[in-house]
Formats: C-alpha cells, structure tokens, sequence
C-alpha cells in the first residue's frame, strides 16, 4: 500500500485484521442460545432498530406511501410492539415519507452522494446532499468513493465526507456506507471504518444493498472494533448499522449479541445500532408471533410492506 | 446466572435467559471395571464416589481397581495381544476402530453432557471439541490400520504389545481417544486408567466398545487413583506406557521403568509464552489469549498462562483483555452460553487458590471481573496479574487454571529469552502481522507446538507434544504412530 | 643409520575446539595388550565435563541455525580429514589391539559412514517432517529441530567406529555433543578429535572426553543442562543408572539401532515442533 502523505489528521495506521480469528470469533458469538425472555427483548429490539428500506428504480409515491403506513403499524394483532427506527428512500421520495411519518417519531433517512455507485463529481453529491436535506432527510446514508479510496487516495475520500458532514450539520445524521463488497479484505474495512469515523461520521455502514455480499457478521464485527477503539480514544460514541442481507430474526439476534459483547449493552439502541433491512420486519413479526401464541407462524397473515 | 451486561442509562439491560442442554447424558448409578471385555466387579470391593464439580454433588460411583485388577486386565490386553489383536490384518482392525468413531459420533450430544457432568466443562466445549476431536482422532488413526506398510520408509512397522495408558482429568475422552486410537491401529492392546475424578467418559467408551463388538481383552479400562496408576506402570507384563499429567509424575514413572526395557511417552507441564507483538492483530489477539487461558478453565497444560506483550500495546491490550473479559459468563457447564465451567475437584481448586495467593504475597498486582459465582460447586474467576516478574512463583510453575500473567518485553530477543526461561517446552504463542517475524521467532521457541495467530488449535493429524521436561513423543499425526511401533529396518 | 627419536603424543581431552588436559591434573596409564606402556591419556573429572556441557551449550543455537547443507560439507570434510590420516588410525588402532585387517576394516568403514552420514544433513527433514491437513482453516506443519546437548557414551569395544557411529546422527541434526570415549580403547577418539578440529567444524559442537565411566556416568546422566543422552553399551546395570538419573530432567535416553545406518537413528535426538498459522486474507 502506498500512503505517501499523511492522509487525514491525527492518522494513524489501522491495525491489521485476521480473518480466520475474526470468523471463529463470529462463530462463537453466533452460538450464543437465546430464549425465551431474552428472545423477546431482543426481537422488539430489533424492530426498533430497522431502518425499513425501500432503493428501487421502480418507486414511486404510491409504494413509499404503503411502507410507511407498514412502518407505523407493523402487526396491529401484537401489543407493545416498537415502530422501526426510520424508512430509507431516494431524495425525490423524501417529501412524500415526511408526510406520511409526520408526528410518529419515525425518522426518514435519503441515499445521497450519487448512491449506490458513489461515481459523481464533488458538486454533484453536495447538490444531491443539498437536496435531500432541504427535502426534509433527517438522516443522510452517503457513500464513500470506493475507487478512490483502493487507489490509496485517501486525503480525498476524508475530505468528502467532512465536507458532507459539515452540509448535515449536528441536525441531520449521516451514515457513511463503505460499500465493504468491494473492499476485498477485512483490513481495508478496518481502514475505511477508522477513515469515515476520523471524518465525521455519524454512523459507519456497510453496504447499500446493491453489491454481494452485503452486510456480513465477520464485516460487522470488524466495524464494530473500529467504533469501539475510536470510542477509547475520544470518548465519543459513534453508530454502526448493517445493512443488506439480513432477512432472518436470529440472524438479527446474532447481531444484537455481537454488538452487546464488542461495544456493550450502551448501544444497544436505535440512537446507536440500525438495521438496514426490507424484509426482516416481518421475520420478526413471525418470531415474536409465535412467542406470544405457541404456533409457528405463515407469512401469508403479515402485511408486505 | 448467565448475565453479560452491567445496567446502562440509554441501552438495553440484556441478560440471557438460561439455556440449558437437555440431553440424557445415560449416566449409570454404579460402574464396574471393564476387563476382557465384560464389566467386572473390583477384587478388593472399592468403589469411588464421583462427584459433579458444578454442584459437589455425587455423580456416580466407579470401581477402584487394585493390584489384582490390573494384573487380570494386563492379562487379558496379553491375550488378545497374542491370540487375536496382532494376528488380524490392519484392515479388519481399521473396521473395528471405524467402528469405534461411527459409535460415538452417534452418540455424540450424549457424551458432551456426560463430560461436562463429571468435568465441570462447558457443554460449549464439550460439544463443540472434546467430542467432534475424539470422533476425529478414532476416524484419523482408523485409515492408518491397513496402511503402516507405507508409513516408514525401510522398515516394517511392529506392534509394541500391551499398552498400559494413564490419562488425565482435563480432557477426559479426548486423551482416552489421543492413547487409544493409535495404539490400536498398530496392533497393540490397551490397558487405561482414566483419571480418578473423571472416568465417566471412558466407561462409556467401554460400553460403546462393548457395542462394537471389539474382540475381548483389546482394550480394558480400570479406573482408580494413583496406586492404581502405579500397579499398571510397574506391571512386568506391560510392554510399553503411555503417560499425560503432571511433570513431577513423570518424572516418577521415568524413574520407575529404569531398567526395564519398558518403552514410553510422557505428555506432562507447561507453562506457555504468548507473546503480542505491537504489529498484531490485536483484536483478534485479545481473542487469542481469552482462548489460550481461559479454555477448559485454563485446565489445559498447554494454556498460554505467560503473555507477553510488546510495550508499545501493553496498555491498550490490556484494557480490552478485561473488556472482553468482563463479557465471560461464568456458570453453569450444561448453560449453551457458559464460556468458563466449574474448577474440575476441591483438590484443583486449593491449588490454584494457593498459586494466587503466593502471587499476591510475591507483590504482583491482581485483576478479577466482579462476576457473581455459584454457591454450591467449585469456581473460580478468570484473574489477571500484572506487575509480574519472571522469579514470581505464579510465573514459573504451572498453575492449570484460569490465571494469567502478563509481562511486557521490548524487543523480540528479549521475548524469545523471556519464553525459553523455563523447564517446560509445550507449546507457545506468538502474534505478528509479519510472516518473515514469525519464522524468525517461531524458529528460536523451544517448544513442541507453536500457534502463530492463533492459540489451542487441536487436530489429529498435528503431533502435539513437549520439548524439555514438557515430555517425550508425540500424539497426533504420522508422528504419534511412533511410540507404538517397533521399526524393523529391512533396508 | 641414524636412529631418530619419535616425538610422542600427549592424549588430552577436546573440550571447546582446546585440547586442555583435565583440570584436575589427572591422567591414567594407557599400555598395548602386551603391557607396553603407549601413552598417558587424561582422566576427565566431573568438572571437565561440565566445562564440556558449557561448551556445547553455547555453541547449540549456532550450529543448530547452520543450514542442513553447511552441517553436511562439514561433515565431508570430516570424511576427507579421515581419509587422509587414514594410516594413522590404522596403526592405532592396531596399538590398541586390533590386528591388520580388522583395524584397516573399521578405519574404512569409519570412514565411509562419515560420508553416509554427512549426506544426510540436508534430507532427514525432508523425511521426518509433515504438512498436516487439518480440518480448520490453518496451514499446520511439522519439522524436527535438534533437541540441544547430547551426551554420548561410546561402546567400550569399538574405539573409533563406535563413538563416530554414534556420534553423527547427533550432530548432523544440528545436536552439539560431549561424548565420553571408550575407557578401554580411549586413544581413537582423540585423535579423531583432532580430525574434528581441523575440518571447520566450528569449536564446541563436539566435546570428547576419557576417563572413568563408572565415575563420570551418575554426572553425566544426572546434568540438568544435558537434553539426551546415546547409551551404547548392552550393561544393564548402567543402562538403568541412566535411566533413573536421566529421569530428573527427562532427558531423552537413546539405544543404539540394529541398522547402523538407519535413519531413524537421526529421528531419535531430534524434537518435533508444529506451527500452526490461519490461512486468511
């Protein structure tokens, strides 16, 4: 790897990660047995961690209007249950989910910086950002310039996603997808994670859902050492949310336990912790189901979002 | 009991529900010796109370043999020896040891709860290692059978005779797997004493061997403490001995078979160095070094039980060791979320409440996690010691519990001196991202097994085994065929 | 015809690449089967033997760092250095009692498995080690490494081709030696010393000792700093002395093998170390 100048302030180097010991620490937290009461927690939990997604060419106002209506009502058959955390569209739908969401507590989240490919110019991504927000994005999920960033130019990619922090402001969040598909080795996840979080972010993310694989609990686990390590030397506590891929409630719960070992039970929290998820919802909503009723549940009685 | 988390203002207080392995361990209430094939009461009448060290609890009772049972079992291992064993084609023995694995692999989930019953392990580790390695030690050797023609270039591999075996209380089946699946595959018959507080396992070995239909007197198990140690040690008509425990015992049982011509392998202390360069992996480093001490309660002569860390990431390895160290949950064997079991015996756990006890007194600083323990059983809380020095007792002698000792070093000759300054020579570690520096310093570690970004690895096919008083001979691989063969050169 | 006088050899022990004669002053009468007296040989003491020890100690990580290759030309070299001093070994032989045929025999043989052994500097691991196909995501393997000193103890009967057949399998695996040289036959060994000393063979790999055995052994076998120790004799007596001395370190007791030649004898005082390391991106 060529680093030539120091490529942001207060650099320094990653360490090195190993996959091998990164796996079979994910196997064993993945063979922790969840039951019975813990399961519940943690599968309401989850709901209120999901960031209901919907990045299809094909939207349009009519299917961004029918998920957010599934966002606030997940199951009305079950009591007590959670709302998720926020719905996540493209900018030109943003106005039409703050609409529906008014008052629900329920955040809308825009793609932005030329999502999902991150191939734009400098202007074109603030004007993209630009947009999103003034559409009323409460949350921003931009992407880091991949290409740059394997080429080893550095100084660039920090300098990107400063320059759209400092558009979001403390207001708005923002959430920096590595896209970690195409990262290749664990170590540059670890080195674009150390990047984004020395750069502003308030999250760090791991995919926008359009490249394989997408989120992963070995990339995960890697993402979350990066946060738990900057959180050592600032003190500041940073968010990580997954997301692509995850379509099962014990994959959720797999999860949830990975980042109550690595971080703590202080982020277990929608503030901290978010899945970005479509379908996982409904898994959930069968689990939890079948919890209160003793059956095993059909998909065919859970509304699609 | 199984809690991984302190309250917190803005996240979720997260305790796992208990999550119990349920399966029917088939314990009997009373155990004979197995001798010949048939389960055989003691000459003299003694029987063992077994106690579950989770609950100090009996378990069940097991026959002591004495000196009149060894002497029938040797008999009967020279019978078969004679008569059968060494007479059938490799191949029909590799069927019978095949057997042996398929059996047990069956009854796999059995076993786990059986061994973590008497040995206070966690079922996570009993299910997960001790069984599957066992299965895959009978599988491994199995193939070896009808192959030993090809084994040693220029010369015919002959079986030794009877093998009188003596295994330890760490890893119960596995080491009666490590002793008896190579021995078999050789040609030789077997006499094992499985170690007093823990010979559960092997009696169920014995059934499942009664089930596949082994020819009688092959293999015989005869549980009982040290006299019983001792009697099939200097039996005359055991040919060959197989020995894991302690260094001071064999250095007993070398002692003891001077002059007899008697053929041997020791697997004995340790008192490993796991050494963390500032250029590791550290994360997966911390990982590493919960693995290497706090695997089966640190009950492992293997244990990295000496870290050594670079300077330069002394502090903020240690700081996430005890991070990671506070999310142990301590508790329950039979728990699916248990990471560190009960302490094996009253007896193992005053000797580690002693070893800390003498660290303390020597000035080194003490760290435990203030996790709650049960109230009935035997436990103990992982502890750390820092401010270490290498003359501390806690730094030299084997501890064999979940104790760790942390030194820092600055330069990599001052680590490889650091990791040779002892008797023993098992096993070391070491964490580098760099592949010419672990050569480098893999190369000058006197020691039998090194893991290298890693640590505790086991696999049949890797000879395991010590430099220096850690032993002699190796288990495991090509290599562990040769203490239970005599070569004769043809060339 | 002039009558020159012959300069005889003074026998000292070979301790540290030096030819010091024992430290303490000793030396025991060395005469032929007819009762001529041939020559003064040292009588090494206990402490002779643990200069020995340190000897060999501090010259083990370097010899044992030695690429097989370079432990096998040095090896040859010691073939060609006997080779050339082949009479001499004949004809001492013959003053320690062999006649003609049987002294040209074992100085040839001598000799020759010098050069077998030497070849066999750069294969052995080749022969001894594995690559282990473990199941888990780990590239496993196996090598032999010396285990450190060994102390030899070479038959009484054979002076020369005893000791050396002993000898080489030590240390072409990269083993340093104190050998402790026929008590019977004691003038071979130091002369094959000099060989030793004179064939780049670098200072302390090789100690040779003469002396006592019945003094020296319960030391030898009971030094806490010596790994292995190559019993040649058939004493039983002797043999379980080593044994329960040998046991307060554990140090590896090795019995000649019925092939003299066999490789497995190299196996024998080596250890077998496995790494372990993840295969990862």
């Amino acid at each position: 790897m060529q680093v030539v100048q120091q490529p942001y302030p207060n650099w320094h180097p990653s360490p090195p990660v190993d996959q091998v010991g990164v796996e079979e620490r994910v196997a064993r937290l993945a063979a922790r047995s969840i039951k019975k009461e813990s399961k519940v927690a943690a599968l309401k939990l989850a709901l209120s961690m999901i960031d209901l997604t919907t990045l299809e060419g094909s939207d349009s106002p009519g299917k961004v209007r029918q998920l957010c209506y599934k966002a606030k009502h997940l199951h009305d058959a079950l009591p007590d249950l959670p709302h998720v955390a926020a719905v996540c569209v493209y900018p030109t739908l943003v106005r039409v989910a703050r609409e529906e969401l008014a008052g629900s507590g329920i955040k809308v989240a825009a793609v932005a910086t030329a999502f999902p490919s991150g191939q734009a110019d400098r202007e074109t991504k603030i004007r993209d950002t630009r947009y999103a927000i003034d559409e009323g994005a409460e949350e921003i999920d931009m992407v880091i310039s991949r290409g740059a960033f394997l080429r080893g130019e550095y100084g660039y990619v920090y300098d990107e996603i400063a320059e759209i922090k400092s558009l979001c402001g403390d207001a708005v969040h923002l959430k920096v997808i590595l896209e970690t598909g195409e990262l290749g080795t664990l170590d540059r996840v670890r080195q674009a994670s150390d990047l984004a979080l020395a750069a502003g972010a308030d999250f760090i993310k791991t995919s926008t859902g359009k490249i394989q694989p997408a989120a992963t609990l070995p990339v995960t686990l890697v993402m979350l050492e990066a946060i738990r390590d900057f959180h050592l030397r600032t003190g500041q506590k940073r968010g990580m949310k997954p997301a692509g891929g995850i379509k099962t409630a014990k994959t959720a719960i797999q999860y949830l336990v990975m980042v109550n070992e690595t971080l703590g039970p202080e982020w277990l929290t929608p503030s901290l912790f978010r899945i970005g998820a479509s379908t996982l919802a409904n898994d959930i909503l069968m689990q939890l189901a079948k919890e209160t009723t003793g059956v095993y549940q059909c998909a065919d009685y859970f509304s699609q979002a | 009991m199984s809690t991984t988390s302190v309250a917190s203002s803005t996240g979720l207080n997260w305790t796992y529900a208990p999550a119990p392995e349920t399966a029917d361990p088939k314990i009997r209430s009373r155990y004979e010796l197995f001798i010949d094939g048939r389960f055989v009461p003691p000459a003299e009448g003694q029987y063992r109370t077994i106690l579950n060290p989770a609950t100090a609890e009996p378990l069940t009772e097991v026959a002591e043999a004495g000196a009149a049972d060894i002497d029938r079992a040797v008999k009967a291992a020279r019978r078969a020896y004679e008569k059968v064993w060494s007479r059938m084609p490799g191949r029909e023995r590799g069927k019978y040891i095949y057997r042996i694995a398929r059996l047990l692999q069956e009854r796999a989930r059995e076993f786990a709860v059986a061994e973590s019953k008497n040995g206070g392990k966690p079922i996570r580790e009993s299910r997960d290692t001790d069984i599957p390695l066992s299965v895959a030690h009978f599988f491994y050797y199995a193939g070896w059978a009808d192959k030993l023609n090809y084994a040693f270039p220029g010369a015919r591999a002959r079986p030794v005779g009877v093998c009188g075996q003596v295994i330890p209380w760490n890893f119960p089946l596995l080491m009666a797997a490590w002793k008896i699946a190579p021995a078999l595959a050789t040609g030789n018959t077997v006499v094992l004493k499985p170690a007093e507080t823990t010979p559960v396992t092997s009696l169920k070995l014995a059934e499942l061997i009664q089930e596949a239909d082994l020819p009688p007197g092959v293999v015989n198990i005869v549980p009982g403490g040290r006299p019983t140690g001792a009697a099939l040690v200097q039996h005359p008509g055991v040919d060959k001995i197989a020995f894991t425990g302690s260094t001071a015992v064999g250095k007993w049982i070398m002692k003891a078979l001077a002059g007899t011509r008697k053929k041997y392998t020791l697997e004995l202390g340790g008192k490993a160095a796991n050494i963390i360069f500032e250029d590791a992996a550290i994360d997966q480093a911390v990982e590493g070094i919960i693995n290497a001490i706090f695997f089966n309660q640190g009950h492992v002569c293997c244990a990295g039980s000496r870290l050594l860390v670079q300077e330069g990431v002394a502090e903020i390895l240690i700081t996430k060791l005890k991070q990671r160290i506070r999310t142990l949950i301590i508790g329950d064997p039979l728990d699916k979320n248990t990471d560190i079991g009960a302490i094996n015996s009253r007896e193992q756990l005053n000797r580690i409440e002693s070893l800390v006890a003498s660290g303390r007194e020597e000035g080194a600083e003490i760290w435990q996690p203030d996790c709650p323990l049960p109230e009935k059983g035997f436990w103990y809380r992982p502890t750390l010691f820092t401010n270490v020095s290498q003359a501390h007792r806690i730094a030299q002698e084997e501890i064999f519990g979940p104790v760790l000792t942390i030194q820092t070093f600055r330069t990599p000759e001052e680590a490889i001196e650091r990791a040779n300054n002892t008797p023993y020579g098992l096993s070391d570690g070491v964490w580098t991202d760099k592949g010419a520096k672990i050569f480098k310093v893999t190369r000058q570690l006197r020691a039998g097994v090194i893991w290298a970004n890693t640590f505790n690895k086991f696999d049949p096919t890797s000879p395991f085994g010590g430099y220096k008083e850690s032993g002699m001979g190796r288990e495991g691989g090509w290599h562990g065929l040769l203490p239970y063969v005599e070569l004769e050169e043809t060339a | 015809m002039s009558s020159r006088v012959p300069v005889l050899k003074t026998y000292k022990l070979y301790i540290g690449g030096e030819f010091p004669r024992s430290e303490s002053g000793r030396s025991f009468d060395y005469d032929d089967a007819r009762g001529r007296h041939i020559a003064n040989v040292a009588l090494a003491s206990r402490k002779d033997f643990r200069n020995a020890v340190v000897a060999a100690r501090s010259a083990f990580p370097k010899w044992a760092a030695r690429s097989g290759y370079n432990r096998g030309q040095i090896l040859y070299r010691v073939g060609e250095m006997l080779e050339g001093r082949r009479e001499q070994f004949i004809a001492e032989l013959r003053q320690q009692g062999a006649g003609i045929a049987e002294a040209r025999r074992e100085v040839e043989q001598t000799i020759d498995r010098v050069v077998y052994f030497a070849g066999w500097a750069d294969k052995y691991q080749q022969l001894f080690s594995t690559v282990n196909p473990v199941a888990s995501s780990h590239f496993v393997f196996s090598v032999p490494e010396p285990t450190g000193v060994v102390a030899v103890i070479a038959p009484q009967e054979s002076a020369l081709l005893g000791l050396v057949n002993l000898l080489m399998p030590v240390i072409l695996g990269g083993n340093t030696a104190v050998a402790l040289a026929s008590e019977k036959k004691p003038l071979s060994a130091i002369t094959f010393a000099e060989v030793l000393a004179t064939s780049d063979l670098p200072a302390g790999v090789v100690n040779i000792l003469t002396g006592s055995r019945k003094e020296l052994l319960p030391h030898i076998a009971g030094h806490m700093d010596v790994n292995a120790i190559v019993y040649g004799d058939e004493d039983g007596a002797e043999e379980k002395l080593i044994q329960e001395q040998a046991s307060l370190n554990l140090k590896r007791v090795v019995r000649p093998r019925a092939n003299p030649e066999s490789p497995y004898l190299i196996l024998d005082t080596q250890e077998i170390k496995t790494t372990w390391h993840p295969v990862g991106l």
